[in-house]
């Protein structure tokens, strides 16, 4: 494509496709923009909203103190794009380089970028899921619908899943005064993507705010009443809570099906990429017109022993997708690498929870500074003596010290005194992970195999 | 590279532009010479020593006592109270800092500094209606200086009637934070002495009163407001109240005169601003870029031997941070040398970074933000009648201390 000019000619009247048009999809359509890419560029997006924000979807909007449609994503700069929004792609033709609308249209392209995330994986009772005051949070829609509900005043609403949506889910109902019952498998909330040590911490803050917190059990059974609104659930212990709103908040699905039998390999864990986001087709051999990027992606990290890492975070769709973007108009030689440092944030109960690094390839943490009772402290996690991950609860601006460590492979346990160390943080102690072969809620931070070809995986599946 | 070069800073003859030395220091980016400071003056260096908990701000990890320092000292506000947030580590820092936060700013109180506008706007109108002479005014005097030491009145909760007596304990600390090198140093010492004393006193009387009736300024909240972290002790809030009188004040009157200088060496800006006072915003970042109020960080130690560059900076060493020479930063600013508002990209160390990040800043920013903006609105065709214009001694808190500059008018 390069060799005759035709990069020039793409960037001037090429036509690019966004699958997905969420914070991944936007990013990528302003940074095409932005380095002078010219042609034609098309948008498709499954829900019928322009682009918008995520993370205060279950903070601010679940608190009444923002509606779910004032969450639109701030433009960075115009795109001039053909919006298809509210009609889902369902599939794709690689060869005649085609992406299939639902509404029976196809759209071509010379350059596809795949953004199509994730959704909230649902109560897989389908009866049971179709009760009224079940929910599921993902969506602008699902966060209305559920804010609504909450502004009702229920008299308890039950969270089924204390990973971190499940969890701020939590602070904001007791935020809002109402009871709160979290039924987690695990034994304790955010154990997936934290491990025990710190999700003792998590589960301390819980109880301090007043949520019933049941850990170490699974739910069972939703029952409805005769009007078909849910009523209470069963738990495996077999105790029952009556809760007239029920959240199920049991990690995510990647939106990949409409890809089934494309030639692409993209399965249930994400769709492959290099770390310069060209997907893999199905025989592991990277594409040179169809990117991917965000949380359907799973691209190998240099860090990290080059596993496949997929990352549902807010600062990698970010990054990546401008990755993605700045290769797409790229010779090869000036193609980057995606090689951003795993980071996230979660806000609850009056805590702002925030990690870098892959804490779950932690084996053991130690307590660098501050202190687990104080709800205030920096953990670091060693994997084979070299820091791996950070997590600070109130203490973000120690995390970039630490980000620095694992960027540099520094040694575990670091070796040297720091400000603020407590007796606690002498030695380090086991991460306390659960064991992988333990289905529990899916973790933040995938870990898979190092074969891009998706389909030669077990997959466990992530629900209780 | 001279030896010579922190004395040269140091230096009187060249607080005018100090840059050609930041410069010259930066290509040796860790700096030390004999028993003096190691010294930083690039720009990442100091950002991620800024984050970095092998280093403290308590001068009690010193190797060598603050004085053998010849920055320290001047810098240093020595009184019998005990040693405020800014000198300390966590989690004393974290505690105090949270506790003063806690009727300043998010999330316990996100409005305070926004509901102080109309009350900045009516302060800054009122000091440039009392501007009698336009064909000579000093700035400083007659602007600068008054402005933030009102609003740290107001802030605190100082009544009206005693803002003069307020005025005149600040003026005196300032000024030998600031020494003359001419005057009676054991005279000057005697003199600031008794001010802190007075002001130390003053304020313990006022924190009686607002104990027992509280109203709804900070000094009564730091007095009796009780959080999860407790009420802080008598002499907490006054060496909280003595941290935010000081550190607010004397670095606010730098922005702002630092301020006007620079954009009355950039007349174009000056004259956009005059059109525009959103301009505001983007032209106080840049100036906390380009000149900033606290030129560097002269107070902090290492906990361990730590490695910069190549080069062990030994356990207990001082340090010094250079924000100005990161601030302009090749390697992290195009044409740094040149003051340019419209640059998208302005991530300057002028707050510092980290755990001390300037508490003021959102105050500072507004109060320049509004000074700025009415001087340039109201000011007819305004010009510096030196320049360079004369400064203070204090090489760490830099800025002119006297402003000459005249005017056509002063519009309504």
């Amino acid at each position: 494509m390069s060799v005759d000019g035709s990069l020039d000619r793409l960037k001037r009247e090429g036509r690019i496709v966004v699958v997905g048009a969420s914070l991944a999809g936007l990013r990528a359509a302003e940074t095409l923009r932005e380095k002078g890419f010219a042609g034609s560029l098309t948008m498709i997006g499954d829900e019928p909203y322009e682009p918008y924000d995520r993370p205060p979807l279950s903070k601010q909007v679940l608190l009444g103190r923002a509606t779910a449609d004032r969450t639109g994503l701030p433009r960075l700069r115009a795109v001039d794009a053909q919006w298809r929004l509210g009609v889902p792609a369902t599939g794709l033709d690689m060869a005649a380089r085609r992406v299939r609308l639902a509404d029976g249209d196809e759209v071509e392209y010379d350059r596809l970028l795949i953004a199509t995330g994730v959704r909230a994986r649902p109560w897989p009772q389908e009866d049971e899921a179709e009760l009224d005051g079940v929910f599921v949070l993902r969506t602008r829609d699902d966060a209305e619908a559920l804010e609504r509900s909450l502004a009702q005043g229920p008299r308890r609403v039950l969270v089924i899943g204390a990973g971190f949506t499940g969890s701020e889910i939590a602070s904001a109902c007791r935020e809002r005064g109402i009871a709160v019952t979290v039924a987690e498998r695990a034994d304790a909330p955010l154990v997936g993507a934290l491990g025990g040590v710190v999700g003792e911490v998590a589960a301390e803050l819980q109880r301090k705010h007043g949520v019933d917190l049941r850990c170490g059990v699974m739910v069972t059974r939703l029952e409805g009443d005769s009007a078909g609104h849910v009523r209470a659930a069963h738990f495996s212990d077999g105790s029952t809570v009556e809760a007239d709103v029920v959240i199920v908040s049991l990690g995510a699905q990647r939106n990949t099906e409409w890809l089934a039998g494309s030639g692409l390999g993209a399965g249930l864990r994400g769709i492959a990429c290099d770390a310069g986001c060209r997907a893999f087709d199905i025989r592991g051999i990277v594409t040179d017109d169809i990117y991917v990027a965000g949380d359907v992606a799973r691209s190998p990290h240099p860090l990290f022993g080059y596993q496949f890492l997929s990352l549902e975070h807010w600062g990698n769709a970010v990054a990546q997708a401008e990755t993605a973007a700045h290769n797409m108009l790229s010779e090869s030689a000036d193609r980057r690498p995606h090689i951003w440092v795993p980071a996230f944030w979660s806000s609850q109960f009056g805590v702002n929870i925030k990690s870098v690094g892959v804490p779950s390839m932690g084996t053991e943490i130690l307590i660098a500074q501050g202190s687990r009772s104080e709800h205030r402290f920096t953990g670091v996690y060693g994997y084979q003596g070299r820091v791996i991950g950070a997590v600070t609860f109130d203490q973000t601006k120690w995390l970039q010290f630490y980000q620095q460590l694992i960027e540099t492979t520094a040694p575990f346990p670091p070796a040297f005194p720091t400000v603020d160390r407590r007796p606690e943080g002498q030695q380090p102690i086991p991460a306390d992970f659960p064991d992988p072969s333990v289905p529990t809620h899916g973790p933040t931070v995938t870990l898979s195999g190092y074969a891009p070809d998706d389909r030669r995986l077990t997959f466990t599946p992530a629900r209780h | 590279m001279t030896e010579a070069i922190l004395r040269q800073i140091i230096n009187y003859a060249h607080r005018a532009d100090p840059y050609p030395l930041y410069e010259e220091l930066r290509k040796t980016p860790v700096y030390h010479d004999a028993d003096g400071p190691f010294v930083l003056s690039r720009y990442y260096d100091i950002q991620s020593l800024l984050h970095d908990p092998r280093i403290s701000s308590d001068a009690r990890n010193l190797k060598t006592p603050a004085t053998a320092n010849p920055l320290a000292a001047e810098a240093d506000d020595e009184t019998a109270l005990p040693p405020s947030f800014l000198r300390l580590d966590p989690p004393e820092h974290d505690r105090l800092r949270r506790m003063t936060n806690r009727p300043f700013g998010p999330p316990h109180s996100p409005r305070r500094v926004h509901e102080m506008h109309g009350e900045l706007k009516d302060i800054v109108s009122g000091l440039i209606d009392g501007i009698d002479n336009p064909d000579r005014i000093d700035l400083v005097d007659q602007f600068s200086y008054p402005f933030p030491v009102t609003v740290i009145c107001r802030l605190l909760g100082v009544p009206r009637e005693d803002e003069a007596r307020f005025h005149s304990w600040a003026d005196t600390i300032a000024a030998s934070l600031d020494p003359d090198p001419g005057a009676d140093t054991d005279e000057r010492a005697k003199v600031s002495h008794n001010a802190r004393t007075e002001l130390g006193m003053y304020l313990a009387g006022l924190i009686e009163e607002r104990r027992k009736k509280p109203g709804a300024d900070m000094l009564s909240q730091l007095s009796t407001a009780g959080g999860p972290d407790g009420v802080m002790t008598t002499m907490e809030v006054l060496s909280t109240a003595a941290l935010l009188l000081i550190a607010g004040h004397e670095t606010t009157v730098n922005l702002i005169t630092n301020g006007m200088l620079t954009l009355l060496r950039n007349p174009d800006v000056l004259e956009r601003l005059r059109k525009d006072p959103n301009l505001a915003v983007p032209v106080v970042e840049e100036l906390l870029r380009f000149e900033p109020p606290v030129q560097l960080v002269p107070q902090r130690t290492t906990l361990t031997d730590i490695e910069v560059r190549g080069v062990t900076i030994p356990k207990g060493a001082s340090l010094w941070l250079v924000l100005a020479a990161g601030n302009r930063d090749p390697d992290r600013f195009e044409d740094p040398d040149r003051f340019d508002p419209d640059r998208g990209d302005i991530q300057h160390l002028g707050f510092g970074s980290g755990i001390h990040s300037c508490f003021g800043a959102p105050l500072a920013r507004l109060e320049a933000q509004l000074a700025l903006s009415e001087l340039a609105r109201r000011l007819e065709n305004p010009r510096l009648l030196e320049d360079p214009p004369p400064y203070r001694q204090n090489a760490v808190l830099r800025g002119p201390r006297h402003l000459p500059i005249a005017c056509d008018g002063i519009r309504p």
